[in-house]
């Protein structure tokens, strides 16, 4: 299934992450997922949230920059050999990963990852039939 | 070997030097006139005509020449000899990516060498030196300038131009060089390095002159002791000829101006009125033996102190001073001329948005070597939710003031709104150099 990943560039001090998660709190976003790139003088957010839109207008409004980017979920089984199944659908399909993190799931025996690839639409397509494509998007944009 | 190259010139009573100016000064505002069409609608502007000039006394009457006179008239503009008596072109660089070209005659090039031999002997350089050449050749000026000066005082001369350590501080070792002409920072980088390799007493070093960027008496007394040298200064710049413009001496207060060639002013940078010695203001440059490409009046932007008097080495000419600093937003890092305009069109260009991301250039002198520094405020454009696509704009930044400034630079990509600013307008330029 296809998702919209909020990216927000920080750089490397003291309180920068602090000042994302406020701002995401303060509008009331859940977050699903989150990972971090980092690099030695700045680093990459990237998260799943419940409202994308309204996510970036709040990051931006506080002087974030930041951008929304098409991703991809997955579900894989949550027990040994789940995640090595979950690669095999996207090796089979020609799928390549540029980056990738974990997602809560909320489903019971499921876990959720998310992917970025080059082409998300063509790559969805491909997953649409298989396991590994049978994602409830309620499970990812969870408004509570 | 005497200690002055051209003891007649650089002895010459002040009387007699200032009717030589003035012939020749007469004489050159009429070449420009006759043969600079640029030259000629700018004093016709300001209503003189060559009648107007009877000597230095009238020089204030002339209009000045600036760099953005250099860049319009880029290249030929201000050309006064037929390119096919041009035997040479140096370059500077400029502020739009234009660069400044300067022309050259085979008497030009010949009467800039005197110069430089005059500073080469200054400094006790004969026949029986060693002179190595570490600035670089090219169209930077400082090693052929040096070049053909150290082959006029007689020296045998090491081309080694600039870079390459290791192969400098062999030559230097093996053949015995005893004079070395480079920039100051890498003058303090070679001593470093001998340190290091314990070579010092390998060394037949007594002097350096060590010029194109500024540096201090603190940092003239650390290289003096770590070489065990004398250190002396020289000044000069591309647009009237190269190095040599004015050298020091074994007194070491200031450079004498080859004032028989060029003509130093010092004016009020805002009034443009013409001040009297001893005052600080910027200095202006009137070539007045050139054939090529004569300047009159030529605003270096250098702000400067000028004095007439006796100095114990016996020269008559006219001292400056070290150069105090700028009256432009130019800086001058590890010798190159920066403008941050340059900086603006990189980051305007990579940006992809028509606004500048907001910019602060940091220079520091550490281990007496120039730091550079430039803190990018991330955009929209710039951003990427991938390391790499953001790697990609940060290499291309370094990559394209490489290109233009021949500098490595530190990109460092900051969070918006974070570079402070002043009064609405940003602070571009912390220059921590205690110089």
């Amino acid at each position: 299934m296809l998702v919209k990943q909020v990216s927000a560039f920080i750089e490397n001090k003291a309180g920068r992450l602090n000042e994302i998660a406020d701002t995401l709190a303060k509008n009331n976003i859940d977050i699903s997922a989150l990972s971090l790139a980092d690099t030695t003088d700045y680093g990459i957010v990237r998260m799943i949230v419940c409202d994308p839109e309204k996510a970036v207008l709040a990051l931006r409004e506080s002087g974030v920059v930041c951008k929304i980017t098409e991703t991809l979920a997955i579900a894989i089984d949550d027990a040994p050999g789940g995640f090595a199944k979950g690669l095999k659908a996207l090796t089979d399909n020609g799928i390549e990963i540029k980056y990738m993190y974990a997602c809560i799931s909320h489903e019971k025996g499921k876990a959720l990852m998310i992917l970025s690839v080059d082409d998300p639409q063509k790559a969805d397509a491909l997953l649409a039939s298989t396991d590994a494509g049978k994602v409830n998007p309620s499970e990812i944009y969870r408004h509570i | 070997m005497s200690k002055y190259y051209q003891p007649e010139i650089e002895t010459m009573p002040y009387e007699e030097m200032r009717k030589l100016q003035d012939e020749r000064l007469v004489a050159q505002v009429k070449h420009v006139w006759d043969n600079v069409p640029y030259y000629r609608k700018k004093m016709e502007e300001k209503g003189v005509t060559p009648d107007d000039i009877k000597g230095v006394d009238d020089l204030h009457k002339l209009p000045f020449v600036t760099k953005d006179d250099l860049r319009e008239c880029y290249p030929y503009g201000l050309l006064a000899a037929p390119l096919k008596d041009c035997v040479r072109i140096h370059s500077t660089s400029g502020t739009t990516g234009k660069r400044v070209v300067a022309f050259y005659t085979q008497k030009d090039i010949d009467l800039w060498e005197d110069c430089c031999a005059r500073a080469i002997t200054a400094v006790g350089g004969t026949d029986e030196d060693v002179c190595q050449i570490a600035y670089g050749y090219g169209l930077f000026t400082g090693g052929s300038g040096m070049h053909g000066g150290s082959h006029k005082a007689g020296c045998l001369t090491l081309p080694m131009s600039s870079g390459n350590t290791d192969r400098q501080l062999q030559f230097m070792v093996d053949l015995g060089a005893t004079i070395i002409c480079c920039t100051p920072s890498y003058a303090a980088y070679l001593a470093e390095s001998i340190e290091e390799q314990g070579i010092r007493d390998q060394i037949k070093l007594k002097a350096g002159i060590f010029g194109a960027e500024a540096w201090s008496e603190s940092m003239r007394k650390d290289i003096e002791n770590k070489l065990g040298i004398k250190a002396y200064d020289i000044y000069g710049l591309t647009e009237i000829s190269g190095p040599g413009v004015s050298f020091e001496c074994e007194e070491q207060t200031g450079m004498h101006v080859n004032e028989d060639h060029f003509i130093p002013e010092i004016i009020d940078p805002e009034t443009h009125e013409v001040l009297p010695l001893g005052e600080k203001g910027e200095l202006v440059f009137t070539s007045i033996s050139k054939e090529a490409f004569p300047l009159l009046r030529y605003r270096t932007k250098d702000i400067c102190v000028l004095s007439r008097e006796k100095c114990s080495c016996g020269r008559t000419l006219i001292k400056m001073a070290k150069p105090m600093g700028r009256s432009d937003d130019m800086l001058i890092i590890r010798g190159v001329n920066v403008f941050p305009s340059q900086i603006e069109e990189v980051l305007i260009e990579v940006g992809g948005g028509d606004i500048t991301p907001n910019y602060l250039i940091k220079i520091d002198r550490i281990n007496n070597t120039d730091t550079f520094d430039l803190d990018v405020e991330m955009s929209e454009e710039m951003f990427s939710d991938d390391v790499k696509s953001i790697a990609k704009v940060e290499n291309a930044i370094k990559d394209k003031l490489r290109s233009i400034l021949g500098l490595g630079v530190n990109v460092h990509l900051v969070n918006p709104k974070t570079i402070t600013r002043s009064e609405g307008k940003a602070k571009r330029i912390i220059d921590n150099r205690n110089i």
